[in-house]
């Protein structure tokens, strides 16, 4: 019973949360929202997660809290109890992310979502992402607007709950736990060579000390296959 | 007692050229698309629109109304972009005012509380600040000394928000799961205006007490606009019309196609526009 590189990446995203405890998790995306459930069904039971919505879900599907996006945004993101795993159109070496607009802020050639909450995220709380399909279009020597806040700017801002965990994509998964804080990889998905990120990749990326993401356990691709995603949509967002 | 009913036309004319008004709501969820829709058949222009912004601000682009938006984000929800505020954007038709979301709730706070600004840490060493260069910062006078971002109060003249219940008076109920940003709103503005599904006796606004958001202190006019939020969501009464909105979708992305959907949803009333949507609806 061999994993698919969806169910790689669903593990990769979990194990974002491992040591969180009873913190709100807030999974953008598909996968995210797979691995942040797979968290809490297997080693994090004390995570919270929404609907989406306003609810708060346990993991039996009761509401258990109410929180809606004023809660969220004046007193859940400032007040840090939280980890979101963001999607990103752009990101760079320091870990700057962009979803707001390609090219020039005033007349941009591409206007995407804005900088949504972003900015609120990356200067209160751990923040991640997830990127779908790694490319050198998403991992650019600069990003255009820097909508989540990458190690330099947030040295230079002194912003001290910056905490940008990993970068998870089709790939592999990457950290910022270099001297200068620029991204290095942590492991590569089986099958994915150094030849493979290093092509996908505009910037020169650490690849030294990369070991080979985990394979889910039997349980766990149980739970992804009988009960968290049993149509398979997983590999809609990440083909095989 | 003061009886506030009034048509979506009588809050549209209250509406003038270079004002700016927040539209309650949040991306595609309970917009007042009626009261919009009111707007589009006015000649008024050149305004500054705050919102977190969903298709309210695609067809205010659409018709041209638009000098600046200020915004978090702009999305349909199931639709991550609206193609018309893309285009505005691309085209350099419109001015923006670009905030992270927990700013732009600071920025409505302290209007509402009358504050020359709120400090925000949300901002700090992102483009935020440098696209929008007039933002300054204020460091805390305690030991700390952290510096943070002096958010500006956003004044504004006209809010629209739109509700699931009001009574005449203007004590107006949402009964949804998220009361959204819709009290600031109000709290903000000097003219206040909330459309809901119906207008009920007071005794009748049913369900917690919690739910009653606006109280009449803070609204101007009521107006009854049942389907209102068309075709965002107002539920518990509806959900979002995602085939519609795929709809809207299509003909914005496709300049030949948008004057075929203006002359048959929004060149007559919303008589007119709730009956096409309903022919719409039979020909699925």
């Amino acid at each position: 019973m061999s994993a698919t590189r969806a169910e790689i990446a669903v593990v990769a995203v979990a194990e974002l949360f491992r040591g969180d405890g009873e913190i709100v998790a807030s999974p953008m995306g598909y996968i995210p929202s797979l691995g942040a459930k797979l968290a809490r069904l297997t080693f994090e039971p004390d995570l919270l997660l929404s609907d989406g919505e306003a609810y708060l879900i346990d993991a039996d599907g009761n509401v258990e809290g109410w929180q809606p996006f004023r809660k969220m945004l004046e007193t859940i993101v400032p007040h840090g109890r939280r980890h979101v795993v963001m999607g990103a159109n752009q990101i760079d070496k320091f870990g700057n992310q962009n979803i707001s607009a390609i090219g020039d802020h005033t007349r941009p050639a591409k206007q995407l979502l804005g900088v949504r909450g972003a900015p609120g995220n990356t200067a209160n709380h751990r923040t991640s992402y997830w990127v779908p399909r790694h490319s050198t279009r998403v991992f650019v020597e600069s990003v255009d607007i820097v909508s989540g806040v990458g190690y330099d700017n947030a040295a230079k801002a002194g912003l001290k709950y910056h905490d940008v965990h990993r970068v998870v994509t089709n790939l592999g998964v990457f950290d910022f736990a270099t001297p200068d804080r620029s991204m290095r990889a942590v492991s590569l998905h089986p099958g994915v060579t150094t030849e493979e990120i290093t092509a996908a990749t505009s910037f020169e990326i650490d690849l030294s000390s990369a070991a080979t993401s985990r394979e889910p356990t039997e349980e766990e691709l149980r739970l992804i296959r009988e009960v968290l995603d049993p149509k398979g949509l997983r590999d809609k967002e990440v083909p095989s | 007692m003061a009886d506030k009913r009034m048509t979506a036309d009588e809050v549209a004319a209250e509406v003038r050229d270079g004002m700016t008004i927040g539209i309650g709501g949040w991306g595609s969820r309970r917009k007042p698309m009626a009261l919009v829709r009111a707007l589009l058949r006015t000649p008024v222009k050149d305004l500054t629109v705050v919102s977190y912004g969903g298709p309210d601000v695609g067809l205010l682009c659409a018709a041209g109304k638009v000098r600046r938006v200020v915004f978090g984000f702009v999305t349909l929800d199931s639709i991550p972009f609206d193609p018309w505020f893309g285009r505005a954007r691309e085209t350099g038709a419109i001015e923006v005012t670009e905030y992270d979301e927990g700013m732009f709730a600071a920025a409505l706070s302290a209007a509402a509380q009358r504050l020359p600004f709120l400090p925000l840490r949300a901002g700090l060493g992102s483009d935020v600040m440098r696209v929008n260069p007039e933002l300054r910062t204020v460091r805390s006078p305690y030991a700390d000394g952290e510096e943070l971002v002096a958010v500006p109060a956003q004044d504004l003249d006209v809010a629209l928000v739109h509700l699931n219940r009001a009574d005449a008076r203007g004590n107006a109920q949402y009964l949804g799961p998220d009361p959204y940003f819709d009290d600031l709103f109000c709290l903000a503005a000097k003219k206040r205006f909330v459309s809901v599904e119906k207008v009920v006796d007071t005794a009748e606004l049913a369900g917690p007490v919690q739910s009653l958001l606006l109280n009449r202190g803070s609204v101007d006019g009521v107006v009854e606009a049942p389907r209102g939020a068309h075709f965002t969501t107002a539920v518990p009464d509806y959900d979002r019309d995602e085939r519609f909105q795929k709809h809207y979708v299509a003909c914005a992305k496709d300049l030949d196609a948008w004057p075929g959907f203006v002359d048959r949803f929004l060149s007559g009333d919303e008589r007119q526009y709730l009956s096409e949507v309903d022919r719409f609806e039979a020909a699925a």
